[in-house]
């Protein structure tokens, strides 16, 4: 028995598709600027294009950050990232050991998606670390770099934008690892791309048979 | 509950921005490459030099014409007047005039001829001589010999066009303040490049607008303030801290990524210097010390090795999770 379930209104579809897209291009683009060779000139894209699309790039996630925050407090999806402290360490276990051998003996998926709970406690604990943690500081690290005149020169003895760039670079490459599981997770829909359809669709399908 | 978290976290990060704007100012210690402080040395020719100063350290200088019994009021030339404080605090400060330009001036008024002495180049004193060899004079006038500058104008530049024999200061080894560094080696360049009067004495080239040639540059306040004019206009060398071989325009750094990379031209002369002065204090405080950040390239290799550890056990990990997906398929139990 399967059934249709509405999770993602539109605002949050186009907020996570261009979220994705913007994702992408800077880790990209970080990635050419950390690793530019100067005989090469380039490591995957040009260096100065690099610096002008990250800008860019960033500028539109940070405003693109700012709806979600708003989208968040305004509707009912902020619920979805509420944490209780007393069981979500009990939870986290259930969960993390559902993945790692549980849906392979076939157990029932710990915390089914519903209306009211559709991100299970390792997905809402990672995404309130990523979104509330991380991306505050990877944008206000990015600020303080695009504007080094306003970075702090030094924080005890130590140069204040090499702290704020190996903060960046730091939370930016978490938030990268988050992307790569994210992505593989998400194929663990009732069928590879189950979840990356519901992404598009806003429905979710679930599908009592599978997970 | 969603709310605490969000507060949380913005306490959190305000609490980070507010520390990180508080500037703390904790010294980690530094003596051992403090410079030596000979701020209030006294030459011991400054009573014989005074008879020198007593005019050409003066705007205005008066003299008695004996024959008419006048007292005659005149203003020093620029070019002749010497600030007391510069030549004292520069690095030929425990020199006599005469140690350079000859007896015959002890003479008022001086004879005309005495224009026309040969001044001394630096090569002409510290060349050849074993106390200077750490400084590669020889390898100095070699780069300069090639160097746009004498090229261009071979009678008229000399070393003193850029080093000023009475106020210059070597300042990279006696520095605490990179940025002050730049700014001192930056002024040597501006002198004339940006003072049209003084560029006229040896150029019959149009004026130049420095600000507008260097459009193209990003962010041009913060490189100006942060790289010396030598770093994209001479052939940089490693063994030099101060390459003397300025290029001609055309050959000038213009590619981001030559100082933007892992093997950014910036890691040679000063900035390369001051990584090695600061690692006196150890290697870790040396490296975080440093502060000629450049944005792109980190240079932090713990950093570069412990994401590449990470990134690859993620993936491992994910190997092995498709690996059991793959072979161990097992459909979910019914309730």
């Amino acid at each position: 028995m399967s059934h249709k379930l509405y999770l993602y209104p539109k605002w949050i579809r186009a907020w996570h598709i261009l979220n994705a897209l913007l994702f992408i291009i800077l880790i990209i683009t970080g990635i050419s600027m950390q690793y530019t060779d100067n005989i090469t000139s380039k490591f995957i894209v040009r260096f100065d294009r690099a610096v002008a699309m990250h800008n860019f790039a960033a500028a539109v996630l940070t405003f693109n950050y700012i709806i979600y925050v708003i989208g968040n407090v305004l509707t009912k999806n902020g619920a979805h990232y509420k944490i209780n402290r007393k069981i979500i360490f009990n939870q986290l276990i259930v969960q993390f050991k559902y993945y790692a051998w549980g849906m392979f003996k076939g157990h029932k998926h710990p915390f089914p998606v519903t209306e009211d709970s559709k991100f299970n406690p390792l997905q809402k604990f990672v995404y309130v670390l990523a979104m509330y943690v991380g991306m505050p500081l990877v944008i206000i690290s990015g600020i303080g770099l695009l504007f080094p005149e306003i970075t702090v020169k030094a924080i005890f003895g130590v140069s204040g934008l090499i702290l704020t760039d190996v903060l960046h670079i730091t939370v930016g490459f978490f938030l990268s690892i988050f992307m790569i599981i994210h992505i593989y997770t998400c194929t663990l829909g009732a069928k590879p791309f189950t979840l990356f359809k519901s992404m598009i669709t806003g429905y979710h399908e679930s599908d009592e048979d599978k997970h | 509950m969603y709310f605490k978290i969000f507060r949380t976290t913005s306490t959190i990060v305000l609490a980070g921005v507010l520390l990180a704007n508080t500037s703390f100012a904790f010294t980690l210690k530094k003596e051992d490459w403090k410079p030596k402080d000979t701020t209030n040395l006294v030459s011991q020719f400054y009573k014989e030099n005074e008879s020198c100063l007593k005019c050409h350290g003066e705007r205005i200088y008066e003299y008695v014409n004996e024959s008419q019994g006048t007292t005659i009021r005149h203003s020093m030339s620029i070019e002749r007047f010497i600030n007391r404080d510069a030549f004292y605090s520069s690095n030929h400060k425990t020199f006599k005039c005469t140690d350079c330009h000859s007896e015959e001036y002890m003479k008022f008024p001086h004879a005309g001829e005495l224009r026309m002495e040969q001044m001394y180049s630096c090569i002409d004193c510290h060349g050849n001589d074993p106390k200077y060899s750490q400084f590669h004079f020889e390898e100095i006038e070699a780069e300069y010999q090639q160097s746009t500058h004498f090229q261009m104008e071979k009678d008229g530049f000399t070393c003193w066009k850029c080093h000023n024999p009475h106020s210059y200061q070597i300042s990279i080894r006696n520095t605490e303040n990179l940025k002050k560094t730049i700014a001192y080696d930056n002024a040597i360049c501006l002198n004339c490049h940006s003072d049209f009067d003084r560029f006229q004495l040896l150029s019959d080239r149009e004026e130049i607008n420095i600000l507008k040639k260097h459009d193209w540059l990003p962010n041009q306040t913060a490189h100006f303030q942060s790289v010396r004019c030598i770093e994209c206009h001479t052939n940089s060398n490693d063994s030099l801290l101060v390459s003397h071989l300025i290029m001609p325009k055309d050959s000038a750094v213009r590619r981001c990524n030559e100082c933007h990379s892992q093997n950014s031209i910036l890691m040679a002369s000063l900035y390369k210097f001051q990584s090695k002065e600061k690692r006196k204090d150890g290697f870790v405080n040396g490296i975080l010390l440093n502060e000629s950040y450049v944005i792109g390239a980190n240079r932090n290799e713990y950093l570069n090795s412990f994401s590449l550890i990470i990134f690859v056990l993620v993936l491992g990990i994910i190997g092995i999770h498709i690996f059991f997906r793959t072979v161990h398929k097992v459909k979910p139990k019914k309730k």
